[in-house]
């Protein structure tokens, strides 16, 4: 908002006092345009209605904040001129330091899936933790998913929570109809959500750009509402209950006779359906991993990265786009099929509410936070996220304001998600990391 | 005036391409030699780029017969085919103006991407390759080395682990004719390969395109504006003007063609102008 007025002057070495003060005032309008309606009066309920209650010292103090916080950028930052950073670093520290976070990068998957094996058996964890955990590692899975359509492909896709909601009722509906098992399911889920991921490729196939995000989009939400409305199969807004548990290899997670924990001779425990339901989502999250480094070694992971580099060199080189892009959301929704069938056997119950755009926006923002076609990153950026909203569920109001503000602070900070560097999937002497501004986008972005 | 080519890989016949009022091909015929570097000259916007378009598929022409001829006598109708088929089953090859690399990727990655068909079959379709069957891995192997081949042509051997996009422009160009030739075509369509190099680059290229056609059976079909290039290296040169085809012989005959001389070599146009304002004050007195 205030960057048009004030962006000539930021390069200067000494600082132009006018322009600051200015610069200033204007801050501290527009904060009072915010904070001064949001913060300095609150309705409160009372006794025979709502009653106002002004705040204006709380908000006064705000919006200090912000033109303090604005004059120590001019004073600190802007004040050097461009390409200076702040603090000077001497080469050798930079050098060091790429090192190490080269070091600590490469360690990093290791130690991740080490702690993740141990995570369920670690002393403080509870049932609580076990239940987050399985959430971030569902939307992990997603975000491998989507990852391959957008961050190998290229291709933007905002209805991807369709494929997760066609997972989800594939095993359910399955399992009510034709009383199939989950482990029977979950192929069947995953082939139905690749289907339709095919079904989603072909009208989509000559659109570029906003044209393809839209279109995907609308998918989404047609997939939500027929979901919706048609309630003799699909019970509409009702949903599905009594979604059959999967079991250990035929062993029920039940108490007494014939149970888990009856063959195995534990005392019965609700957490060990938890700890199966950890170790399922994690396997599963794991083989989507596996699948797609696997894939991109391959010709076919070679195409999606290609079409997402240029599509019309694609073409002079005699590769068929149009098989390129069907597989690419074929897999990325088989993928989301899996993770579909797991939420609805874990949840036990599913309705269209589970399945909205909001959904679809938050594992595209796991991708880009990540840094596209980063798998570490999407790792990183499910944790902050999902973590996230558990730390702020107390602040519930100002949940999506917070979540916004971070969003935003990190695009400004790292603009390719937080792990943008891409890896090479072959090399011939040295394997070096790609900077982001050579990798393309693709289509949509 | 056509130039006899005894064996032809490419033979354009009546070609016409027409954007909505604009002709931009008119009625154009020619042959390319099997192991010929041949010339496509002309001003800028005489049609060069379309043809090339024509070609490759990346436009259907409004008329015309394009055929392309493998040894073996197999012909392929090019202006039926899909643009992605003309690389892969008809073995033409093209690079474009703006060059058009993955620039994400390494130098290695772009060659490989360039023999995606080959080992796609390899990998049967992704399904073996997935599952690390051996025949994939031997595939790759031999993938790896013509990529390794075609750097050392193009000297960009010590550039493999490099993003395409880092290059500097000569080597960017180098690589995208590499890149082509890994698809192993038959016919190589470079569109002004030279534009924009530095006499040395440009030199370099000479050379890559003198191998291409001595050491592969790759004819080459070049559109390039530098006369000094076209006249060393070709063996048949075509010009076009506005669409048309005006000359079509041996460098030697080219340079001697008044025709082209008016429109194209060695005149400027402010010098044609003038030439054409004495014709007219010549005409009115
Ligand atoms: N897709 C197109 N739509 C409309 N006109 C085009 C198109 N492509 C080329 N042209 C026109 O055709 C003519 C020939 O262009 P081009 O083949 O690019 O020339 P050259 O490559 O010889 O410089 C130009 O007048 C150009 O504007
Ligand atoms: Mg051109």
């Amino acid at each position: 908002m205030t960057d048009s007025t004030n962006s000539d002057s930021r390069p200067g070495r000494h600082l132009d006092f006018g322009k600051v003060a200015k610069d200033l005032i204007v801050t501290a309008l527009i904060a009072t345009a915010i904070f001064g309606s949001t913060i300095a009066f609150r309705t409160v309920s009372a006794a025979g209605g709502l009653r106002l209650e002004v705040r204006y010292d709380l908000a006064f103090y705000v919006i200090a904040v912000v033109v303090i916080g604005r004059l120590l950028l001019w004073l600190f930052i802007w004040s050097k001129p461009p390409g200076t950073s702040a603090v000077e670093m001497p080469v050798s520290i930079k050098s060091g330091l790429a090192k190490v976070t080269a070091k600590v990068g490469k360690g990093f998957g290791p130690t991740m899936l080490m702690f993740a094996l141990v995570f369920p058996f670690l002393p403080f964890t509870d049932r609580y933790l076990l239940d987050l955990s399985i959430l971030i590692l569902t939307y992990v899975m997603l975000g491998w998913g989507l990852n391959i359509v957008v961050g190998l492909a290229g291709l933007l896709d905002l209805g991807y929570v369709a494929f997760y909601a066609i997972g989800a009722y594939s095993y359910a509906l399955l399992a009510q109809y034709f009383g199939f098992s989950f482990w029977m399911c979950l192929p069947l889920a995953g082939i139905l959500a690749a289907f339709w991921g095919i079904i989603l490729g072909f009208p989509v196939l000559r659109l570029r750009g906003d044209y393809l995000a839209i279109v995907t989009l609308a998918f989404g939400e047609i997939i939500r509402i027929v979901l919706l409305n048609w309630y003799q199969f699909t019970g509409g807004p009702d949903g599905l209950s009594g979604i059959p548990r999967p079991s250990f290899f035929g062993l029920p997670f039940s108490r007494g006779e014939g149970g888990f924990s009856d063959f195995f001779g534990f005392d019965y425990s609700s957490m060990h359906r938890i700890i199966f339901m950890y170790f399922l989502i994690l396997a599963l999250a794991l083989l989507t991993n596996f699948v797609t480094n696997r894939l991109r070694r391959l010709p076919i992971g070679r195409a999606w990265e290609a079409l997402r580099e240029d599509e019309i060199a694609c073409r002079s080189l005699g590769l068929n786009t149009t098989s390129v892009k069907l597989t690419a959301f074929a897999i990325g929704g088989m993928f989301a099929g899996f993770a579909g069938s797991f939420f609805a056997t874990r949840q036990g119950f599913i309705s269209p509410e589970s399945f909205t755009f909001i959904e679809s926006a938050l594992i595209l923002a796991i991708v880009v936070l990540g840094g596209m076609g980063s798998q570490v990153g999407v790792v990183i950026a499910s944790i902050a996220m999902i973590g996230g909203f558990e730390v702020f569920r107390e602040a519930e109001q100002f949940r999506m304001l917070i979540f916004g503000l971070a969003m935003v602070v990190i695009m400004i900070w790292r603009p390719r998600g937080l792990i943008s560097t891409r890896i090479p999937s072959i090399f011939l002497k040295e394997k070096k990391a790609v900077s982001a501004d050579m990798v393309a986008q693709g289509e949509g972005h | 005036m056509t130039h006899v080519v005894d064996d032809p890989v490419l033979t354009v016949e009546h070609l016409n391409m027409r954007f909505g009022g604009l002709l931009a091909v008119d009625d154009l015929s020619f042959d390319v030699g099997r192991r010929d570097i041949t010339a496509l000259i002309g001003p800028n916007g005489a049609g060069k780029t379309t043809v090339f378009n024509c070609i490759t598929g990346f436009y259907k022409p409004t008329e015309g017969r394009i055929t392309a001829r493998h040894e073996g006598g197999k012909t392929f109708l090019l202006e039926r085919m899909d643009d992605f088929k003309i690389p892969k089953i008809a073995k033409v090859a093209r690079t474009f103006q703006n060059i058009r690399l993955f620039g994400g990727m390494t130098v290695l990655e772009n060659l490989m991407v360039g023999q995606h068909n080959t080992l796609m079959v390899a990998s049967n379709y992704t399904f073996g390759g997935i599952f690390g069957l051996s025949g994939y891995k031997k595939a790759e192997k031999e993938a790896v080395e013509l990529a390794k081949y075609w750097m050392d042509q193009a000297g960009l051997t010590q550039r493999a682990d490099d993003a395409a996009g880092d290059l500097p422009y000569g080597e960017q160009r180098k690589l995208e004719i590499a890149r082509a030739m890994c698809t192993k075509p038959k016919l190589l369509c470079l569109d002004e390969p030279a534009a924009g190099l530095n006499p040395r680059e440009s030199e370099e290229l000479n050379k890559l395109l003198l191998f291409i056609r001595k050491e592969r059976d790759t004819g080459v079909l070049l559109i390039e504006h530098d006369m000094n290039v076209v006249m060393g290296i070709s063996d048949h040169i075509i010009v076009l003007d506005y669409g048309k085809k005006i000359a079509d012989g041996t460098p030697e005959e080219i340079r001697n063609d008044p025709s082209v001389i008016a429109a194209y070599l060695g005149v400027a146009d402010e010098e044609v102008e003038e030439v054409e304002h004495e014709i007219e004050e010549g005409a009115s007195s």
